[in-house]
């Protein structure tokens, strides 16, 4: 075992960068502090259980739907964000108009703002009798207290993701590429989906696949316009504080643990497709 | 197809990069346009693409109005220096991209496409590498698929922009006989863009020499070589020496003595004589030029020698074989120009004139 494991670490080449090993140890170290000893915390609580009982407490109809509306909406802002940051960050980078570097600013308020007072203002605005909601109204759509809602705020919080992942790659982006597929006789829809969208593919799905994760994990912002009605509008992170609130710790730590697995398990598959595209083109000219 | 540069003038912003400039470039023709940074020749070749509209001026693709035509509907193939190939797709959708894009109506059955495209890639010389990607290619190789993909499209004319220029020297040498044959076997009408006076020279049929967004002359490589109409050509293309010299009554005097060259039409006052360094003849005695040696370098299979006529002239260059060079090395050498060139005025070209020699060589007054 030892001498195989000892390939491993030396097939990295003898390298001019120093500090591998320390910079190595403190990585490890930090995300043992950080990440690795609350999961694992996590992991134990629920290994607790026995399988028969996870399986009873993950499984449960209340608990399969919230996932369902979690998984379900973070997917479809995730998407909604991959479109409209990839415009958003096409506007930024290609032209130039007064207030440019203005919008550019904020574009990451989302991050800076508190969840929740963004939850509460997007509820003001889409509730049946805000702005937006009581233009929706007549038409039969209701945004707020819906899963639309969550969505609505999802895609607040998920926005500077995809922008902001996208951004520099659409800024290295050649000019000649696109006069290239001009004087190949291709017209501008055909140079954009042909030649320039390809190009942003593995940005665009890091940014895809951040914004999805952020949006599973989302709660201060949702919970104030989900309407939060079991079965219907009720996301995963708030059925745990509920379950934690009825001291039920098995089941809050359960549903934690299904979470923790689908978003591992999906965030792989989107890095795996992500790195194969990544391979396959970069560092070309 | 024939393209008919006239009067095209191009400004971006104030500033003028081209002036009034006309160019006739015939059928199937390899032309090389070549300048200094900033002469415009970029400009004038992205005009004939499409890639820029000109300020005023006309542009004919044979009896085509071209210039008010999109760069998409000109129907041409650009080969760019950094080769802008497309890097998620492969060496064969690269090649193909051309013909996939075409409406539905003028484009090739898929099978059709792909014949052609690995046709175009038996040419340039890069059959079996259809599959890969431009990460995976030399840079050589890069520009081969950039050029094969340009021919794919049967362009009316072909324009290559500084091809070779980020390529080493001896991928570029390979690659400028091979582009040569390439040009022979298919026949398009070639313009490409360089700042290498040896490539323009030794690949183009014609070269156009342009400065300051002018076109300066427009020959065959041997007409820009042995005559230079300006001083500009005469710097620019091959290595030259200049000196200021007076002429007195028919005679070319430097500083304080005849040098023994005639230019008996000529009127009296100063000028400007150029010489090439290997055009040079070693004399004894005076009636000559002389100095002192100052330095001396062995390029290739000739010597260069630095020589030093006064304190107040720039060193001029001559060229010797090496066995002659040897005896002259840091000592006073004479010699005389054998073709040789004046110029008048501030800059402008008055009058050349080159003079037969007692030595035999026969050398025609060139009026320009």
């Amino acid at each position: 075992m030892a001498p195989r494991a000892r390939i491993r670490w030396q097939s990295r080449q003898p390298s001019v960068i120093p500090g591998f090993g320390l910079a190595l140890g403190v990585t490890l170290t930090w995300l043992t502090l950080i990440v690795l000893i609350p999961i694992s915390g996590l992991l134990w609580r629920s290994s607790g259980l026995g399988w028969a009982n996870f399986f009873a407490l993950a499984f449960d109809e209340r608990t399969v739907n919230a996932l369902a509306i979690s998984f379900g909406t973070a997917f479809v802002a995730a998407i909604v964000n991959l479109v409209f940051g990839v415009i958003l960050a096409w506007v930024l980078v290609r032209y130039r108009f007064p207030g440019k570097r203005v919008i550019d600013a904020m574009v990451d308020l989302p991050f800076a703002l508190p969840t929740a007072v963004a939850g509460i203002a997007l509820t003001t605005l889409y509730a049946p009798n805000g702005w937006i909601g009581s233009l929706l109204e007549p038409l039969g759509i209701k945004i707020a207290f819906t899963p639309a809602g969550i969505v609505v705020a999802l895609v607040f919080v998920g926005l500077p993701f995809v922008v902001r992942t996208v951004q520099p790659v659409m800024e290295e982006i050649d000019k000649e590429v696109e006069e290239a597929a001009a004087t190949l006789g291709a017209n501008r829809l055909q140079t954009i989906t042909r030649v320039l969208l390809p190009g942003l593919l593995p940005a665009g799905l890091t940014g895809f696949a951040l914004a999805f994760a952020r949006g599973v994990g989302e709660y201060g912002s949702v919970i104030f316009i989900a309407g939060n009605l079991p079965y219907v509008s009720e996301i995963a992170p708030l059925l745990i504080v509920i379950r934690l609130e009825e001291f039920n710790y098995a089941a809050a730590t359960a549903i934690a643990t299904v979470m923790l697995f689908l978003s591992f398990l999906m965030l792989l598959v989107i890095n795996t497709i992500q790195s194969w595209s990544r391979r396959r083109y970069s560092n070309g000219a | 197809m024939e393209v008919r540069v006239q009067n095209i003038r191009k400004e971006f912003g104030r500033y003028p990069a081209l002036e009034d400039v006309s160019l006739d470039i015939r059928s199937g023709e390899l032309v090389a346009l070549l300048g200094p940074s900033g002469s415009g020749k970029t400009t004038l070749l992205r005009l004939i693409a499409g890639l820029e509209s000109p300020t005023e001026g006309t542009i004919f693709f044979g009896d085509e109005d071209a210039s008010k035509k999109s760069v998409q509907q000109r129907n041409i193939g650009f080969v760019f220096q950094h080769y802008a190939l497309f890097r998620h797709m492969t060496v064969l959708d690269n090649v193909s991209f051309g013909l996939n894009v075409r409406p539905a109506n003028r484009r090739p059955q898929a099978a059709e496409i792909r014949r052609r495209a690995l046709d175009l890639l038996e040419l340039v010389q890069l059959s079996g590498l259809e599959k890969r990607y431009p990460a995976q290619l030399s840079g050589g190789q890069r520009q081969r698929v950039a050029l094969a993909r340009a021919m794919a499209v049967e362009p009316n004319v072909l324009l290559l922009d500084e091809p070779f220029g980020a390529l080493d020297a001896q991928v570029r040498k390979e690659l400028r006989k091979w582009l040569r044959e390439i040009h022979d076997r298919t026949g398009h009408t070639t313009v490409f863009v360089t700042h290498d006076q040896e490539e323009a020279l030794e690949l183009a049929d014609r070269v156009v020499v342009m400065s300051k967004g002018a076109i300066e002359q427009v020959g065959t490589p041997d007409d820009i070589y042995d005559h230079p109409v300006s001083p500009f050509v005469y710097g620019f293309i091959g290595q030259s020496n200049c000196l200021d010299v007076t002429l007195s009554r028919g005679e070319i005097w430097f500083e304080d003595r005849p040098i023994g060259l005639r230019a008996a039409s000529e009127p009296d006052g100063p000028a400007t004589l150029y010489f090439r360094p290997h055009d040079i003849e070693l004399v004894d005695g005076c009636g000559c030029l002389a100095g002192l040696v100052t330095a001396g370098r062995r390029v290739a299979g000739t010597r260069h020698l630095e020589v030093s006529l006064g304190r107040t002239q720039p060193p001029v260059e001559i060229e010797l074989p090496p066995e002659r060079a040897s005896s002259t090395d840091h000592s006073r050498v004479a010699f005389r120009p054998t073709r040789w060139k004046l110029y008048r005025g501030a800059g402008d070209v008055a009058r050349g004139s080159v003079q037969a020699q007692s030595s035999g060589i026969e050398l025609a007054p060139t009026g320009t």
